[in-house]
């Protein structure tokens, strides 16, 4: 994929993480196109978090560039541009859903108007005034959302924002990834369940610390010949295990 | 520092206090109630030689360390629990700086602080009688200022602690060893040579130092304002080794 550095939202370059003696990435280079919607997909324990963090400019790495929205990740500008939600929704417990939103509203120096309108966005507009540590898993999960759509970002990082979500609650959201997406913001989103990444319009595939395979879910179908994405994926994984042994 | 965000911060640590109606209670009143306690402990206790009550002596400088202690345990699990929740990488993702984040604990705090102290000394200078041959209002500053260095050590201290059961633990290690050398219990001068020296690194042998000028003497002094300078240099330095232990990276 060589397309222009402007129209990319990140681009990963031979990037390596070491975490302890364990190495969490090896040699992941990947781009992310503005204003798509990317799905980050592996199994629990791939390295999803580390390159989330590592793109968010949390993360401490070895070696390799990441740069996002043209500048190297972790960089001040980016702080106000990059939103993340981390996978264990982090609010303050003791204040209430406004009180947390209106908090990050302030950090990125948003005006206290965003605030209501974002919580009527993730559907907790009747909860607006309960403590989070009232709240369900799921409602809590999209505290956290608001927490970061409220930066307006230009970049959204959301590490499983969906797990523990019934289904209606699910396709809300993803719809609302799609309305972000339109407006031109970046969506990167990790699942560790294949059945969301038809909702993607590319897919980055992890494993071990290693990315298997960039490429939209189409492609995924056509260079497997498997209709299921999970066995599309099982399939490409075993093909590329087979071929270096 | 962006005064919007320090300002938002300090809301936000205080909205978060005010829910705890239970440690608000208790800010508030326990270093009261503990004054009270020491007036009737030394109620058949004899004048010294020099005519002053040992109550008199003592509860001035109890008013500097009760604040210390207090704020010291508060602010370290509050700290620490930012650490641990996952907030704090959070904010530090946002265009926070380091400093808006420690100012605003610190003032939150603080201004819990000024209540208590001030409760404090008025309970002590109104209603047990406590004289002071300087002006109490000096009381009333170095109570607060030992308050905040509670505050900055706290800060210091949740960076070192994983659980909030460790960050209870500082208070014997760190709060107690500088209570029973701070020249209270044994004056600094009386003490082996090699524990003086050990006093003289602690702040808070500075403070309870002030302290006793204001009670023994009249007006403002210079020795006073020596200490006091000493325990504001500890602050700045104890907030300093703070944001450098708030890591916007991490392994």
């Amino acid at each position: 994929m060589n397309a222009p550095s402007n129209s990319l939202a990140v681009d990963v370059h031979d990037l390596r993480v070491r975490r302890g003696s364990h190495l969490a990435l090896d040699e992941v280079s990947l781009q992310v196109t503005r204003g798509s919607i990317t799905g980050l997909l592996g199994p629990s324990g791939c390295g999803k978090t580390t390159l989330m963090r590592s793109i968010v400019g949390g993360q401490i790495v070895e070696s390799g560039t990441v740069t996002v929205l043209g500048l190297p990740a972790g960089a001040v500008e980016l702080r106000r541009r990059v939103g993340y939600v981390t996978q264990s929704a982090s609010v303050y417990p003791d204040l209430t859903v406004t009180d947390n939103v209106a908090y990050f509203a302030s950090l990125y120096g948003r005006p206290r108007s965003t605030v209501h309108e974002t919580i009527e966005a993730v559907g907790l507009g009747s909860h607006s005034r309960t403590r989070a540590d009232a709240l369900s898993g799921g409602q809590l999960g999209r505290v956290s959302l608001a927490c970061a759509l409220v930066g307006d970002p230009d970049l959204l990082v959301l590490d499983e924002p969906t797990v523990g979500l019934d289904p209606v609650l699910r396709v809300e959201l993803w719809e609302h990834f799609r309305s972000l997406s339109r407006r031109g913001v970046t969506v990167l989103v990790s699942s560790h369940v294949m059945d969301e990444a038809d909702r993607c319009d590319d897919l980055l595939l992890l494993r071990d610390g290693r990315l298997v395979a960039q490429l939209t879910p189409r492609e995924l179908r056509e260079r497997t010949g498997e209709e299921v994405l999970e066995d599309a994926f099982l399939r490409l994984i075993r093909t590329r295990t087979g071929a270096r042994s | 520092m962006n005064p919007g965000i320090y300002a938002a911060t300090t809301v936000r640590i205080l909205r978060q206090l005010r829910t705890d109606h239970r440690t608000v209670v208790m800010i508030t009143l326990v270093p009261s109630l503990l004054m009270i306690l020491l007036y009737f402990m030394y109620q058949n206790v004899p004048p010294g030689p020099d005519g002053r009550s040992l109550f008199d002596r003592i509860a001035i400088v109890m008013l500097g360390i009760l604040p210390f202690v207090v704020m010291f345990l508060v602010t370290s699990i509050a700290m620490q629990r930012e650490r641990v929740s996952g907030t704090l990488e959070r904010i530090l993702a946002t265009p926070l700086a380091k400093l808006d984040l420690l100012a605003g604990y610190a003032s939150a705090f603080s201004s819990a602080a000024v209540v208590q102290a001030g409760l404090a000394c008025a309970v002590a200078f109104g209603l047990l009688g406590v004289a002071a041959a300087g002006p109490v209002a000096w009381v009333l500053v170095i109570a607060i200022l030992v308050a905040v260095l509670g505050v900055s050590l706290g800060l210091l201290c949740s960076a070192f602690a994983r659980t909030e059961f460790q960050a209870v633990q500082f208070m014997p290690v760190l709060v107690i060893p500088q209570f029973l050398l701070c020249g209270l219990l044994v004056a600094r001068e009386d003490l082996p040579d090699w524990l003086r020296w050990i006093s003289n690194v602690l702040p808070l042998s500075y403070a309870v130092e002030a302290l006793q000028e204001v009670a023994s003497r009249q007006g403002t002094t210079g020795p006073m304002l020596r200490n006091l300078v000493v325990v504001v240099g500890f602050i700045a330095v104890a907030l300093a080794l703070g944001a450098a232990t708030l890591r916007r990276r991490t392994q």
